[in-house]
């Protein structure tokens, strides 16, 4: 084997307590480059807590982050974007009235050059090239950037909010069930469109309840379980119902042969 | 996918050019003093003052709120305007700033109650229309000011355009309108006021300040209602504490009949225009014909109804 690709992220001992309740009871986390990592877990096993402390959403009580090595304090969403950190959500990610165009650059939009600029006036024909070429560069097909969002169909919709985060993320694209809203074809749409997100060289942390989709695209599942890490396995000598059994405490970790952990 | 659906502009912004169109028909076939330029240079005077409310109005509602309070706070403004001429001796233009920092004041109140407290823009601006209207009575003791320097009718006298008088204040209008448009359309805040109405959530996760984004439209807003207190004090060459209130209902009237979507995030400032225009048509059409005014009211009444009915349908029809 080669060497392990290197740590673009990381986290040591994550603490997160909501008055009585420890949502995160020093969780680890390491993300590599290249990679697609599922973070599943049961419902209060500390998942979406890990997600928000990685996204900015919220801030740890303890431990350290590290993104490419150095320490961060992200105190909002906006900090982890300025770090390069993209996050996509289930739904709300998209301004349904406006356009593709409009939707993909919302809150970086381009400016004209000179005075204009300054002034505050956007570039709408160069925003528009834009995002022909990242949605081209995406393989995501559809006809006209100028569209409202809401004449398109559920999975495309959140292909847009994908190829967003794509275009923008320097170091890691979050997706928090990207797939859950989603029919089968749609979702299937979107899982070929992480993919080539992945293989774009963006490492991807996706968050999914739907196990064929984590077995599908995942090329290491980190096991969260009561606010730790119970166990980072590789998908393609574990079986579904293994790593459902350790998400839910069913299995020891000790009790899995070894080739089905992943490090 | 069907991409001809979105080149075409949905009825809500024909509706207004067209019910515009309709009534400047019926009227012109009703009364042969109608279709004279004279008599819409009339028209556009007599609408500047809630064309301009308009303006700020279409903003608020842009964002999905509701402004009650517009033309009560445009009252206390040219109370203020006039009461700071007439008691201080102030200058006219000082004298109409003072007016305009205390509307855009309630504009700020009403943008920190909706954006700190997280209150409905319904009840925020129910209470300040209460509490403007209050005060204007207060400090003007219920009287009309009539003692205001000649500077403050300046922008009710007209420009003679060949033979049509067109006030300067309906020009004022229009360019406001022009240069909000091209706000609107053309810079990064007008497309936030845009995102912010249509999903303030995934505006707020693309890093957008959305909170930042409703106070300036709040202020703006005030800073409109301000200017339509100029207009109103030049126009009648007094301050009116009983002033507003027709305007104050008139002015959501023409965002609505101009297709502006009471559900945010959707519509055409110049629509707006449009709206006002369709008020203002309307009662001096009927006025020409000899119709009660009353009757005004309710053709008025109707085509709110059916704006918003459009508005409603024109949506379901889009999911």
């Amino acid at each position: 084997m080669s060497a392990q690709p290197k740590i673009v992220m990381q986290a040591k001992g994550l603490v997160k307590r909501y008055g009585q309740v420890t949502a995160l009871d020093g969780a680890d986390f390491e993300l590599r480059a290249g990679e697609i990592l599922a973070v599943i877990g049961d419902n209060g096993a500390g998942k979406s807590s890990l997600i928000k402390c990685l996204s900015g959403a919220t801030i740890p009580d303890e431990g350290e982050i590290q993104l490419d090595g150095q320490t961060i304090h992200f105190k909002s969403p906006i900090d982890a974007r300025r770090s390069g950190i993209e996050t996509v959500y289930q739904d709300l990610a998209v301004a349904p009235a406006m356009t593709i165009a409009e939707n993909l650059f919302l809150g970086r939009e381009l400016r004209r050059p000179g005075l204009a600029g300054m002034l505050g006036m956007i570039d709408k024909k160069k925003m528009l090239e834009e995002s022909i070429a990242r949605m081209n560069d995406l393989k995501v097909g559809i006809r006209s950037m100028l569209q409202a969002v809401e004449t398109l169909s559920g999975g495309q919709r959140q292909c847009v909010a994908v190829a967003r985060a794509a275009a923008f993320a320097q170091h890691v694209v979050i997706m928090d069930e990207p797939t859950a809203a989603l029919g089968v074809k749609e979702g299937n749409m979107v899982l070929e469109l992480i993919r080539r997100v992945r293989d774009k060289g963006l490492p991807v942390v996706l968050i999914s309840h739907n196990m064929p989709h984590v077995f599908e695209v995942a090329d290491r599942i980190h096991i969260a379980r009561l606010g730790k890490r119970a166990a980072v396995v590789n998908p393609k000598f574990i079986s579904m119902s293994d790593t459902v059994a350790v998400m839910t405490g069913a299995k020891a970790v000790d009790d899995l042969p070894p080739e089905a952990l992943a490090h | 996918m069907n991409t001809k659906t979105s080149r075409l502009p949905p009825i809500a912004t024909l509706g207004p050019f067209i019910a515009l169109l309709l009534a400047c028909t019926f009227f012109a076939s009703q009364s042969d003093r109608f279709l004279s330029t004279q008599n819409f240079s009339l028209i556009l005077q007599q609408v500047m003052v809630v064309g301009v409310i308009a303006i700020g109005q279409t903003l608020v509602i842009l964002t999905a709120g509701i402004d009650l309070s517009c033309g009560m706070v445009m009252a206390l403004g040219s109370i203020v305007m006039t009461k700071f001429a007439a008691d201080y001796g102030l200058s006219a233009p000082v004298a109409i700033l003072c007016g305009i920092a205390a509307t855009a004041l309630f504009g700020l109140i009403n943008g920190l109650l909706v954006t700190r407290l997280k209150l409905p823009p319904f009840i925020v601006t129910l209470g300040t229309l209460n509490i403007a209207f209050a005060i204007t009575q207060l400090y003007s003791k219920s009287q009309t000011i009539t003692n205001i320097p000649d500077g403050m009718n300046w922008l009710g006298n007209t420009l003679r355009m060949g033979d049509t008088n067109i006030a300067y204040g309906a020009i004022l209008m229009l360019a406001l309108y022009v240069a909000v448009w091209f706000w609107l359309r053309e810079t990064a805040q007008g497309r936030h006021v845009y995102a912010v109405g249509n999903s303030p959530e995934a505006t707020r996760l693309t890093g957008i300040n959305t909170d930042k984004v409703l106070l300036g439209v709040y202020v703006l807003a005030g800073v409109f209602y301000g200017i339509a207190s100029m207009l109103t004090v030049a126009r009648t060459g007094a301050g009116d504490p009983n002033g507003g209130t027709t305007e104050n209902l008139d002015a959501i009237t023409a965002v609505v009949l101009g297709g502006t979507s009471l559900f945010g995030g959707r519509g055409i400032i110049l629509g707006t225009l449009v709206g006002a225009l369709i008020v203002g048509v309307f009662r001096n059409g009927l006025t020409l014909i000899g119709v009660s005014s009353v009757y005004q009211i309710l053709v008025t009444g109707v085509l709110v109804i059916l704006a918003v009915a459009t508005d409603q349908m024109s949506r379901k029809g889009a999911r």
